[in-house]
């Protein structure tokens, strides 16, 4: 028994990406478990794992816990990346759930439907309404790290939101100076450097395979 | 002084209306500002800059302009002790949340629907609500037999799963005939006086599901 934090979902992205992302950032290990057949899926449900039926499970601390977002203040929390006090914490909830909202238009992407697919908008919104946002809080403190002069859950999520979009269009930060050099920085931290590697839990774009498993998973009997 | 809260928010529930039964319980008076009623006063608050992400729910609150639902209810419960007394305590509450504002999601689209999708977006909201929400919190409350979800104190837990009970109820008034606990957790927590305040006629309780903003939306916001 190892004690580390262990994580059961697809092997791939979705939802259990930006955890990933925060685990990592926090320098915590964890271990994987992957959901590729809809018999794992119903032996977790039928063990009472999954409290609302769902993954992400992240089982930490004698925690079974789900929820995205639950999980990830929990994660922020212990590793003191929730900033010093109420008003630090409200500055990055509101930063975090921008970033989730314009990540949680590119999660559904691969399950939609080829003529429904809207990459305009998504960059659209990335560039009028998201990073002009961030672009602008770092340009009015002048501070390295979004909030509180000191590295939090905001930084991680907002570099791996721009790290996404990005993919699908390379030059999104031509027009955002400040978040082009936000982003070399907070990619330098170490722990975030090791897991921007080749060979670390970071999960590439989701693929036709991802999406077939996925599908089949979760197929209604 | 303190100012009270300001609301930011159309004449309905829509995402506002968590905020508004967490300030409510908290026993903190509350203005509303304006109820967005025109395109012209939505282009006036993003070109005030009024709106982080362009968007409402916002709450003036404490000198800060707050947006995103989960960041305002967050820090209200965190103000005023709903947040449970340690991390573990949250973890708990906030998945506990976290599952109504899931199932508050589909009640909240759920006049949105287009006529083809409303039969099937019914069904399938009372169907979650009865066996993947409500089988949830009867058990929790069975299992450790206090009168509140969390630390066996009040906290938001109570107030969203009350306030996801009887959005519900409104729909489905049998929903909770196989939930004795909830049953008796509704009037418990109905019972406690700055909540019973909030049920009564005359608060700022919206008192009717959002049908009949279904048309002011979809203009302000050109859906």
């Amino acid at each position: 028994m190892s004690g580390k934090p262990k994580l059961t979902y697809f092997n791939g992205r979705g939802c259990m990406e930006s955890i990933r992302w925060l685990l990592a950032a926090a320098g915590v290990e964890f271990e994987e478990e992957f959901l590729e057949t809809r018999e794992q899926y119903q032996k977790l449900i039928k063990d009472g794992a999954l409290l609302f039926d769902q993954v992400p499970l992240v089982e930490i601390d004698g925690m079974k816990m789900v929820q995205t977002r639950a999980i990830l203040r929990y994660i922020a929390a212990k590793y003191n990346l929730y900033g010093k006090d109420l008003k630090e914490r409200a500055l990055i909830d509101m930063y975090v759930e921008g970033t989730a909202d314009l990540m949680g238009m590119i999660i559904p992407f691969p399950f939609t439907p080829l003529k429904e697919r809207n990459l305009a908008l998504i960059i659209e919104r990335a560039t009028t309404r998201y990073f002009p946002v961030y672009e602008k809080v770092l340009k009015q403190h002048g501070q390295e790290f979004l909030v509180g002069n000191r590295f939090s859950w905001a930084d991680v999520q907002l570099l791996e939101a721009i790290l996404i979009v990005e993919e699908k269009e390379p030059t999104v930060l031509s027009k955002f100076p400040v978040l082009q050099a936000f982003k070399a920085r907070i990619s330098n931290i170490p722990t975030i450097k090791k897991f921007l590697q080749p060979g670390s839990q970071r999960k590439p774009p989701p693929d036709d395979q991802y999406v077939a498993t996925v599908i089949e998973v979760f197929k209604k009997d | 002084m303190t100012t009270k809260p300001r609301l930011y928010y159309f004449n309905g529930r829509g995402r506002m209306e968590t905020i508004r039964w967490l300030l409510a319980t908290a026993g903190v008076e509350f203005e509303e500002a304006e109820y967005l009623e025109t395109r012209e006063q939505y282009e006036k608050l993003l070109q005030d800059g009024a709106l982080l992400f362009q968007q409402v729910p916002m709450v003036e609150i404490d000198e800060m302009k707050l947006v995103q639902t989960r960041a305002i209810l967050n820090y209200i419960a965190g103000k005023h002790n709903l947040y449970g007394k340690d991390i573990k305590e949250r973890a708990l509450i906030d998945m506990y949340v976290e599952g109504t504002m899931d199932l508050n999601e589909m009640i909240m689209l759920y006049p949105f629907s287009s006529p083809e999708e409303k039969e099937k977006n019914f069904a399938l909201m009372i169907q979650r609500a009865t066996n993947r929400y409500f089988p949830v919190y009867e058990k929790v409350l069975k299992d450790h037999g206090q009168d509140f979800l969390v630390g066996n104190q009040l906290s938001r837990a109570d107030v969203q799963v009350l306030e996801s009970i009887l959005m519900i109820e409104e729909y489905e008034p049998t929903v909770l005939s196989e939930f004795p606990l909830l049953q008796a957790f509704k009037a418990r927590i109905s019972n406690l006086p700055t909540i019973k305040k909030f049920l009564q006629p005359g608060s700022q309780r919206r008192t009717e599901p959002d049908d009949r903003i279904v048309e002011t939306v979809n203009k302000v916001l050109q859906l």
